[in-house]
């Protein structure tokens, strides 16, 4: 062993917009560094082996699993929560579609559901049912059986495609 | 459950990456994406590790041309290669494959490199490299070694590497006139590791088929190979049954493996024109 391996790593990464400072265990994982260090517990930790999605968080503008994703290799990182998401409203409509169509019950798969589905809006166009399917399958929903899910989202594109046309 | 690593290091560049690898003494894991490392480690299948961050070696990053072949940094990831231009233009399995693998989420992180060194035996980039016939390039302590994608899947999990070595990236030769590419897998769920797959490319006129998912490592079925070079696409679908020795598991049975692998080549036989 030599000392060029740390235990503890020196963090500078943004979070939600804010500038943070941390040091975190060489194994700390994305998403403990946002619940445990900082607090943000909108985010799930659910399978922590990357199968459920609960955890995915936005990277450098990217979905990705907060349970795959290794703490120390983030140093400069821009990272988004629900939380900071849900201040700057940047998926109000989506949540409102969540609400509107009884697109969850008990919540814990919701913030990984948002930020998901929210790359695939962002992306534009209006995709197809299957589309929806396929690009929200990396997320497990225990409760609704999917259905009131893929309406919300197909809803929230085709307003936003319509509103980008009017 | 939480990830116990020994230490964390960032290598500046390859040297010092090779160089923390010799202090890790057995104990060092490359880590670039993370997305079968890191999914290891929170459930402690292994523990102590000695983690080398390469995702600084920028030189692993890209995809460049080198006569009449391709050369793809470790370091691309599968979103990447999904997008790639050159890769989409040269090399249309790889393209095709990267869709297959996972979910958008983990295709954000998870590296072509990382795939090829974790070798899983239902992983879609292995089976694409054998398919390609293509070259693994590594650099260790002894420096840069080639090994062909052919010879370098040993086992499940288990590759040629040696004890200090880094896969630096994938040398592919680049598509010729009239050549096709196609993969198909069947899975449970799409994201979901293959049942069984298949990847198939033609090369001036003669097929070269990779099965994945269907046994330890990805295999070039070469008697199916033949048959579908003349033209019997019944007779490949035979000797491709024969070859498999797929696992049972959870998933399938070794049967339902063969019987799907069978069907995907039929599919394939079809799609290419060559079914009739």
């Amino acid at each position: 062993m030599t000392d060029a391996f740390r235990n503890r790593i020196d963090l500078e990464l943004t979070v939600n917009g804010e500038a943070v400072e941390l040091t975190v265990p060489a194994g700390r994982h994305l998403i403990d560094l946002l619940r445990l260090d900082l607090g943000l517990t909108g985010s799930h930790a659910g399978c922590e082996h990357g199968v459920c999605g609960a955890c995915t968080v936005l990277v450098d503008g990217a979905p990705v699993r907060g349970c795959l994703t290794l703490a120390p290799q983030l140093g400069g990182a821009d990272v988004w929560t629900i939380e900071g998401l849900t201040d700057r409203g940047l998926v109000a409509d989506l949540q409102a579609a969540f609400v509107a169509r009884n697109a969850l019950q008990c919540g814990y798969c919701t913030p990984g559901m948002l930020v998901a589905a929210k790359a695939l809006i962002d992306a534009g166009g209006t995709p197809s049912r299957a589309e929806i399917r396929e690009h929200m399958s990396g997320n497990y929903c225990r409760c609704t059986g999917y259905e009131a899910i893929v309406d919300a989202v197909e809803t929230v594109a085709r307003d936003r495609a319509e509103g980008a046309m009017s | 459950m939480k990830a116990q690593v020994g230490g964390y290091a960032r290598a500046e560049d390859m040297a010092h990456a090779i160089r923390l690898l010799a202090d890790a003494e057995g104990m060092g894991r490359v880590l670039a994406g993370g997305q079968s490392l890191v999914a290891a480690l929170n459930m402690g299948l292994s523990f102590g590790d000695l983690l080398v961050d390469i995702t600084g070696l920028s030189d692993l990053r890209g995809v460049r041309e080198e006569d009449d072949r391709l050369v793809i940094g470790a370091l691309m990831r599968h979103a990447d290669v999904a997008t790639d231009p050159l890769i989409a233009r040269h090399v249309p399995l790889l393209a095709q494959a990267a869709p297959l693998i996972a979910h958008e989420a983990i295709r954000n992180r998870g590296t072509i490199g990382g795939s090829l060194a974790h070798a899983d035996p239902a992983a879609e980039f292995p089976a694409c490299a054998v398919a390609l016939d293509a070259v693994i390039r590594l650099t260790g302590p002894d420096g840069e070694r080639e090994v062909a994608a052919t010879d370098f899947f040993r086992d499940v999990f288990e590759t040629e590497m040696r004890e200090g070595e880094i896969l630096t990236g994938i040398v592919v030769p680049k598509t010729q006139a009239g050549e096709r590419h196609v993969i198909r897998e069947a899975a449970r769920r799409a994201g979901d590791y293959a049942i069984a797959g298949l990847a198939v490319v033609i090369r001036g006129g003669a097929h070269r088929i990779a099965a994945f998912g269907t046994g330890p490592t990805p295999l070039l079925c070469t008697v199916a190979m033949e048959r579908l070079d003349a033209g019997d696409v019944d007779g490949a679908v035979s000797a491709l049954s024969d070859a498999l020795d797929p696992p049972s598991d959870t998933q399938g049975s070794a049967a339902y493996r063969r019987h799907l692998a069978g069907v995907l080549l039929h599919r394939i036989a079809t799609e290419l024109g060559e079914d009739v």
